[in-house]
């Protein structure tokens, strides 16, 4: 690669990067603030994710040294998790308390069927207990036996661990006990992998905390490595600044800090793509919307409330595996496009719940697939160009996939082959809406009130039915649905959330405490903000109780606007929300504080996303953006269907359904009577009729 | 659009009858949700100790019911329903009009305890009742001589709380407040009932709008006959699942430590004969009638037999349907049928389970690759009521505790797994320390005391609480402390449930193994409970190697217990 693009002189010129990657590509975005917008798309190297994200860079137009910053979102920590590639780990528990991370809460994995399995993320040889207690109140009832720990630490260095938690009841009431082991332990420990659990939220339930703590500890040495092998990567082809990588909760922070909160990345994948749907919506002039992102096994969703991505911390990445760190709320569903359609011993038909996957795929993919799945039908129907999906050997037909259909679902359901690849799409398509809804309703909204945000590769063919199946009326398909990932990474903020149990009546506490507590979050977030490199334009503050009625366990989130609320005014605010939230006044109840939190966020200067369909190739009208015609199944019936260029709509296209919009990395249904609009960042807006 | 195919009992095309079939299960699992959501009791709004269904005009007969509902109500709201609609044509209950909700929980009218308290709203369309749609949800309390109303030792249900025959409690959409003052006049913590009851109607009224949206869209003779057709499939789907089993006898036994009251254990006896594609089942050989509160009503025995098989079969769909093939005779004369005024507080939460064993040792031999080995099988229930000397304040604490399960065809029990008819999890400790004047000093997984087998079965735990503070009573209602989970296939028994309440130092076990009530406690006082192991699966001699030296690595069991389990 050559060097003429080294970095400009005027220092108002940014160029940044984004770097995602997913389970098959890495994505690459590169914004010059001059405005140009470059692409690129490598596959993943599942092994070192650094290489792809390297030859994404190399790739490119664009020369590594030219670029001011890079934010790369890495699922190196989400497969080790999921994969259990793991670092050797030990715990130090208070002692009586070892197994607390084997036993859970009582659970099982299904709620029928009395099977299945559990192993806990550290090996029980590996946990090891030392007296030390500390109440509820936070009062030391038993001193920290040092002489304990220190033997404790040196057995499980011997048992050739690499990193370490500290893991006590009631530290976050008081983490004396926790600091003082962590600095027993860091003479004797030879790197700097020790985990205490209050350090990564100070926040009750030793089930939730201590797994948390034991992941953070698991995958910080695999992170640290991957992160500093990349960062010295980057160096040597000229890279100046410092690496920032993407967090689970939206922001990013750089390469320095990730490791030490490495758990906050492990659901970071899903988080970026949520981060850029509030961005982009929010130009659009979109605040309330529902996120649909479908791909070929599963798919996301999260809700978007006035431009702020809900954030929760209270998430699982699988059974009984919480990690409570405050993360976007992106809840999965079981239905990608792989999912194969049958017919089960009732004689009906379903789709999902086995799914076909990346490998063998479905069959159209030509990889020996040889289950119907939603996107073989989606190919019939004639929604998906079957000239543009082969892969490169071609080994399928349409005809093969139409036998696959005729054998195993047309012809048990006495159905013609088109009739039995529609009855895919409608079922899939309830099963999908019905799944939308359970997450809008399970955090108290009706769907209708929101905006359907899609993408993914298959996110924006199926949304218009799905929207309309749920009775939302307008769906918003950006202008790069494919790397909508890598948007986040270009788009996020800074951000660093602080979560504080209390846990006590409102009645019983002074308005100082409040006021205090927040403060300390406050002035901890800026400082941090201001350790990180990153270039910001301003902080902001936004601050939230967890509160609940006394007797009652479930949380209800109660928006802060200023740190020097009084404790009557919060039980205003918490009933007001009540009610709203559940319609019951229950006003003769006391309220109990049990968190109070803050996110403090550095933003950036906005981005322009106007680029991103160059407005240069765009066409005059409607009809010069038309590429095709062909027959599309809707309804039951094929329609000769006109197909568009996504890249040569004109700005302010006007397109009436039935008609299919193509770009490289999505195809776009937009079904009969439904009108699709462009507005001036490339979005296509399509009203639900 | 309308999709109505014009009349009943005209064919419904395959399509519409899948999409049919999951939308009626979304409005069920939206209800169980909204309930959930906007209830009080953490009992229902995280415990989920609730369900909520839709049953059929006719007899009650369940159409469709929340996937997210507690296992245990499997099937026992269309008893309720079937005595409601009996009654409202007897003229024994006033006649429904829309808006109308029901409140009931006889246990002897379709139900289970009197804590589950269920309310049913007729469904109208054009004028007429199309469905019922009910619900259930665990009531923190229903009066009754012991908080909570899980007495070891009542002997008539009088002492186990308020009872209430199907009435309005909302009349054309408006609560009547009369009944509820009554309700509320007999009640503990009556003040925060109100936030229950109206999560409670109000998950009705959303099954009632979606259930709307859904007649609209396909019509309601659509509707009936895709519900009459869904029935017909689950009942074939489940004779073929039976198919498979060959036929002939097979039997089960589960034993229940005592009633609480009479010191001598319950006999479970369940006789299954398969023939074809039917299943019958009865229960002749059981224990009559008891004095204590283990009896359990017909509507939860029958209940129990469904919610084992839907643990076997998870994947049949639930419906009066997938009852069909399954005859269970009246188990009349045993304490698996109880009248009234028999105590049966201890049917939902423990005899169920009992029952639930019994049927898995029968099957067992049947179904070797679905059925595990017995589970812990207790809902582990210890009270702790007392004064807080420091808050100022009485209290009434729970521990709930799970144990290990079965051993299974293809793996080891899962350890701590939930009550076999729950789903619920327990608090953490960091809470319960917060909320009450205990301390706990151990919280530990119960080495040794899975089951041996080819697949061993899962551990129990093992907990010492300290009182901190003032005086206190605490109270038992568990099992499988007489004699542990059964082991299967030449796999050993899990390891009884052990209560033992320190006093002074010294160390008392009740006498009923799992169940006493009363037990005075001063602070420094300790209760220490280890609860059951799961069964073993197969023959020890068969285990791998390498897991056995794994459970060695691990501390799961000793030297000399691998010695002589596997030799």
């Amino acid at each position: 690669m050559n060097n003429t693009t080294s970095r400009q002189p005027d220092s108002g010129r940014q160029i940044i990067a984004g770097v995602d990657v997913g389970g098959t590509f890495t994505d690459l975005l590169i914004f010059d603030s001059s405005g140009s917008i470059v692409f690129g798309k490598t596959p993943t190297t599942v092994d070192n994710q650094a290489f792809g994200v390297m030859q994404a860079l190399t790739n490119s137009a664009v020369s590594i040294d030219s670029i001011n910053t890079i934010v790369h979102g890495t699922t190196t920590t989400t497969n080790a998790v999921l994969e259990r590639k793991l670092a050797r780990t030990g715990m130090i528990t208070t002692r009586g308390f070892r197994d607390i991370i084997e036993l859970g809460r009582r659970t099982r994995p299904q709620p029928y069927g009395m099977h299945g399995q559990f192993h806990p993320i550290i090996p029980r040889e590996l946990r090891i207990e030392v007296s030390e207690r500390i109440d509820a109140s936070g009062e030391v009832l038993t001193d920290l036996d040092e002489q304990q720990l220190r033997e404790g630490v040196t057995t499980l260095l011997d048992m050739g661990c690499e990193s370490l938690v500290i893991h006590f009841l009631h530290a976050y009431a008081n983490p004396l006990h926790e600091r003082r082991a962590a600095e027993i332990a860091a003479t004797l420990w030879p790197n700097r992998y020790i985990t205490t659990g209050h350090s990564l939220l100070s926040e009750y339930r030793e089930y939730e905390r201590g797994v948390t703590a034991c992941v953070n500890a698991s995958v910080q040495p695999i992170l640290d490595n991957y992160i500093d092998r990349l960062q010295q990567e980057l160096k040597k082809s000229g890279y100046r600044d410092e690496l920032l990588v993407m967090n689970g909760n939206g922001g990013m922070v750089s390469a320095a800090m990730v490791a030490r909160e490495s758990a906050k990345t492990v659901m970071s994948g899903p988080a970026s793509g949520v981060m850029a749907a509030a961005y982009t919506a929010k130009r659009a002039g979109i605040k309330d919307i529902i996120t649909y992102d479908m791909g070929g096994t599963s798919s996301d969703v999260a809700l978007i409330l006035d431009a702020i991505p809900s954030v929760s911390h209270e998430l699982e990445i699988e059974y009984a595996m919480p990690i409570h760190v405050p993360m976007v709320d992106v809840r999965t569903i079981g239905s990608g496009g792989g999912s194969i359609a049958s017919i089960n011993d009732a004689g009906l038909l379903q789709v999902g719940p086995d799914s076909a996957g990346a490998t063998p795929g479905p069959i159209c993919y030509g990889r020996g697939g040889t289950e119907p799945t939603i996107s073989d039908a989606n190919l019939i129907l004639g929604r998906l160009n079957d000239k543009a999906l082969f892969s490169v050997d071609n080994t399928v037909s349409v005809n093969d996939i139409k036998k696959a259909i005729d054998v195993k679902i047309a012809t048990p359901l006495d159905l013609s082959i088109d009739n039995a690849a529609g009855a895919i799409l409608t079922i899939a398509n309830n099963k999908m809406a019905g799944a939308v809804r359970m997450v809008s309703i399970s955090r108290g909204h009706d769907p209708r009130d929101f905006a359907l945000f899609a993408f993914g590769g298959a996110g924006p063919l199926h949304a218009v039915a799905i929207a309309r199946e749920l009775g939302i009326p307008k769906v918003l398909v950006p202008a790069r649905p494919g790397i909508t990932n890598a948007l986040g990474c270009v788009v996020a903020d800074v951000r660093h959330d602080f979560v504080n149990t209390i846990n006590r009546p409102l009645d019983t506490l002074s308005d100082e405490l409040i006021t205090k507590t927040l403060d300390t979050q406050c002035i901890r977030g800026e400082q941090l903000v201001k350790e990180e490199s990153i270039p910001i334009d301003n902080i902001q503050f936004v601050h939230s109780a967890d509160m609940q009625f006394i007797g009652q366990t479930h949380l209800l989130s109660v928006p802060i606007e200023a740190r020097t609320i009084s404790c009557d005014a919060l039980q205003k605010l918490f009933e007001q929300v009540y009610l709203k939230r559940f319609h019951v006044e229950l006003k003769e109840i006391r309220a109990n504080l049990v968190n109070l939190n803050t996110t403090v966020i550095g933003n950036r200067k906005a981005l322009d996303l106007s680029q991103l369909i160059d407005p240069a190739g765009r066409r005059a009208t409607l009809s010069e953006a038309q590429v095709a015609t062909r027959p599309v199944w809707f309804d039951g019936n094929w329609c000769d269907t006109p197909i568009y260029q996504r890249d040569l709509l004109p700005i302010d296209a006007l397109i009436t359904g039935p008609a299919i919009v193509e770009q490289t990395d999505t195809t776009i249904v937009i079904e009969p009577a439904c009108t699709a609009s462009g507005d001036t960042d490339g979005n296509l807006i399509i009203e639900i009729q | 659009m309308s999709h109505d195919s014009g009349s009943t009992g005209h064919p419904i095309d395959p399509i519409t009858l899948a999409v049919i079939q999951s939308s009626l299960q979304q409005v069920c699992d939206e209800m169980d949700l909204s309930f959930s959501r906007a209830a009080f009791s953490p009992i229902i709004a995280e415990a989920n100790d609730r369900s909520d269904g839709i049953y059929s005009a006719d007899n009650g007969e369940l159409i469709a019911q929340g996937a997210l509902g507690l296992p245990v109500f499997v099937g026992t709201m269309q008893f309720s329903t079937r005595v409601l609609i009996e009654m409202i044509a007897a003229g024994d209950v006033a006649s429904p009009e829309p808006g109308d909700i029901y409140i009931v929980n006889d246990p002897y009218l379709g139900g289970t305890h009197l804590m589950d308290v269920r309310f049913a709203l007729p469904f109208y369309h054009n004028d007429e009742i199309f469905c019922w749609l009910s619900n259930t949800g665990h009531w923190p309390d229903i009066g009754g001589t012991v908080p909570g109303g899980f007495s070891a030792n009542a002997t008539a249900v009088e002492q186990e709380g308020l009872r209430l025959p199907p009435v309005k409690l909302f009349k054309r959409g408006v609560m009547d407040k009369e009944i509820y003052a009554i309700i509320c006049s007999n009640i503990r913590v009556a003040e925060q009932r109100i936030g229950d009851v109206k999560a409670q109607s109000a998950a009705l009224l959303v099954g009632q709008e979606r259930l709307n949206r859904l007649i609209e869209k396909y019509g309601a003779n659509t509707l009936k006959t895709a519900i009459a057709e869904l029935k017909k499939r689950a009942a074939r789907q489940m004779r073929q699942r039976l198919s498979d089993i060959d036929d002939g006898m097979y039997t089960g036994t589960a034993l229940i430590d005592s009633d609480g009251v009479v010191n001598e254990p319950l006999t479970i006896q369940v006789n299954m004969k398969k023939t074809g594609s039917e299943l019958h089942i009865d229960f002749n050989g059981s224990s009559p009638p008891c004095a204590g509160p283990m009896n359990s009503v017909l509507a939860t025995t029958q209940s129990s037999v469904y919610l084992a098989m839907r643990h076997i079969f998870p994947d049949v769909p639930i419906n009066a349907g997938a009852f069909d093939p399954l005859h269970i005779t009246d188990p009349d004369d045993t304490f698996l049928y109880a009248r009234y005024p028999r105590p049966v507080s201890g049917c939902a939460a423990e005899v169920s389970q009992r029952i639930a064993e019994a049927v898995f040792a029968a099957l067992v031999p049947a179904l070797p690759d679905r059925v595990p080995a017995a589970p812990a099988g207790t809902s582990g229930n210890f009270a702790l009521g007392g004064y807080d000397p420091l808050k100022g304040s009485s209290y009434v604490m729970y521990q709930l505790s799970g144990g290990g399960y079965g051993g299974n065809h293809d793996h080891d029990g899962l350890t701590n797994g939930c009550s076999t008819i729950g789903i619920s999890k327990t608090p953490p400790i960091e809470v319960m320390e917060q909320y009450f004047p205990v301390l706990y000093r151990e919280y530990a997984l119960r080495e040794g005391s899975g089951g041996a087998g080819e697949h061993r079965g899962g551990f129990g735990i093992r907990y010492s609480i300290e009182l901190r503070r003032g005086e206190a009573t605490a109270s038992f209602v568990m099992d499988h402390g007489r004699v542990g989970p059964q082991g299967v296939l030449g796999g050993a028994d899990g390891e009884p449930n052990v209560v033992t309440v320190w006093r002074d130092g010294e160390p008392y076990t009740p006498p009923h193994f799992s169940k006493e009530q009363g037990i005075q406690i001063k602070a420094g006082d300790r209760v220490e409970v280890s609860t059951p192991g799961g069964g073993g699966f197969g023959d020890p001699a068969k285990r791998a190697k390498s897991a056995i030296e794994n459970d060695l690595q691990k501390g799961y069991y000793t030297n000399e217990q691998i010695t002589r389990d596997y030799p």
